[in-house]
């Protein structure tokens, strides 16, 4: 039989952030927005081993500061691109600026210089990611996601779907759907929350993870 | 993760669009390590070996001797070990139902090829800076769907 999944990734990572800590029985805090408060001292060889036990997750401890806050910097996106379906944002850049309380031109040099992609274009990316979801979860149409996601025409977010993926929102739901009904071995697309679930998380916790 | 180039494979029979690839991608900002094959069998053989590193991407013309890019693409995508490698048909056919059938096949992206060289340059820089993106954050790769011509 098939069962079908909702994940939260970001309430799965932090458990198992957690039980992670606990087996090596450390005293911590979860500070938010991908940051954990080691009290005390923690020894290299505790170091080594909660980082190959977390690895095992796909979750990686970040010590270069340049990543470290180019992944604030996306974590703030995802739960920017989340919160406009729900108040429609002035400004991309001063949100963020105020976020991560950086200089914006700070902030999009270091991330265009370790990302290789511009801020403006990664929130776009996630944008189609959003839709994409959306598309395949199957609840809305088009112009219902449009709508939701705070574009200004459906038109808009075809044109940018399209520029982003080559194919219209029809097309791709098209495909998906051959897809899954062709396709009798294997399951189709899991649907899986990129964002927060922001009714149940406290404010500014997210954790950092590597696909 | 930043650091790490990205490994990319490509399977095409023809020795100038294989230098021609080569040439182009020599210039894409994102750092990449490059592999090439000469048909579908040797890139079955090649992804097979026991200990291989998978790689990031795979281009796949779809006109080879021996096995074509259709086969390898069936195949891969039947194999637990490699079925969520990424995938990039690499043709010279710009036909829509070609394009759509490699699309629910299960290829990640489709290029036309094209005959500038400028041109195929600014497609893999855009081809491969995205592919990067999908891996160094968390998007879905099973809905990772893109055509380039």
């Amino acid at each position: 039989m098939k069962l079908h999944i909702k994940y939260d990734i970001h309430f799965c990572c932090k458990i198992v952030l957690q039980e992670q800590l606990d087996k090596l029985q450390l005293h911590y805090s979860i500070t938010g927005l991908g940051e954990v408060e080691i009290k005390g001292n923690l020894p290299t060889a505790q170091y080594n081993e909660l980082e190959m036990a977390l690895k095992k997750y796909g979750i990686e401890i970040i010590d270069n500061p340049k990543y470290v806050l180019v992944q604030k910097i996306k974590d703030a996106i995802v739960e920017l691109v989340y919160l406009k379906e729900t108040l429609p944002l002035a400004n991309n850049s001063a949100y963020l600026a105020e976020k991560l309380n950086k200089a914006y031109n700070y902030l999009s040099d270091t991330f265009a210089q370790v990302t290789l992609t511009s801020i403006q274009s990664y929130i776009i990316y996630h944008r189609i990611e959003r839709t994409k979801q959306l598309i395949i979860e199957g609840e809305l149409n088009v112009t219902e996601i449009a709508w939701k996601l705070n574009y200004s025409s459906v038109a808009h977010l075809s044109n940018e779907f399209k520029k982003i993926t080559g194919l219209t929102p029809t097309g791709f739901q098209r495909i998906i759907g051959t897809r899954k009904e062709t396709d009798i071995n294997n399951p189709g697309p899991l649907a899986i929350p990129l964002a927060p679930d922001l009714s149940t998380m406290s404010e500014g916790q997210t954790v950092a993870n590597k696909s | 993760m930043y650091y790490d180039p990205l490994h990319i494979v490509l399977a095409d029979d023809d020795d100038d669009d294989r230098l021609f690839f080569k040439d182009a991608i020599a210039d894409v900002k994102v750092k990449t390590v490059v592999a090439m094959v000469n048909d579908g069998v040797e890139l079955m053989d090649y992804l097979n070996k026991p200990d291989l590193r998978l790689p990031n991407l795979v281009f796949l013309d779809l006109n080879m001797p021996r096995k074509s890019g259709m086969e390898c693409l069936k195949e891969i995508r039947s194999n637990p070990k490699l079925k969520d490698l990424v995938i990039a048909i690499y043709s010279t056919s710009g036909l829509e139902k070609d394009i759509e059938e490699t699309f629910v096949k299960g290829a990640n992206i489709y290029i036309k090829k094209p005959s500038d060289f400028q041109v195929l340059k600014t497609l893999l820089d855009k081809v491969i800076n995205i592919n990067w993106q999908y891996h160094t954050s968390n998007f879905n790769k099973e809905n990772f769907i893109l055509y380039v011509e």
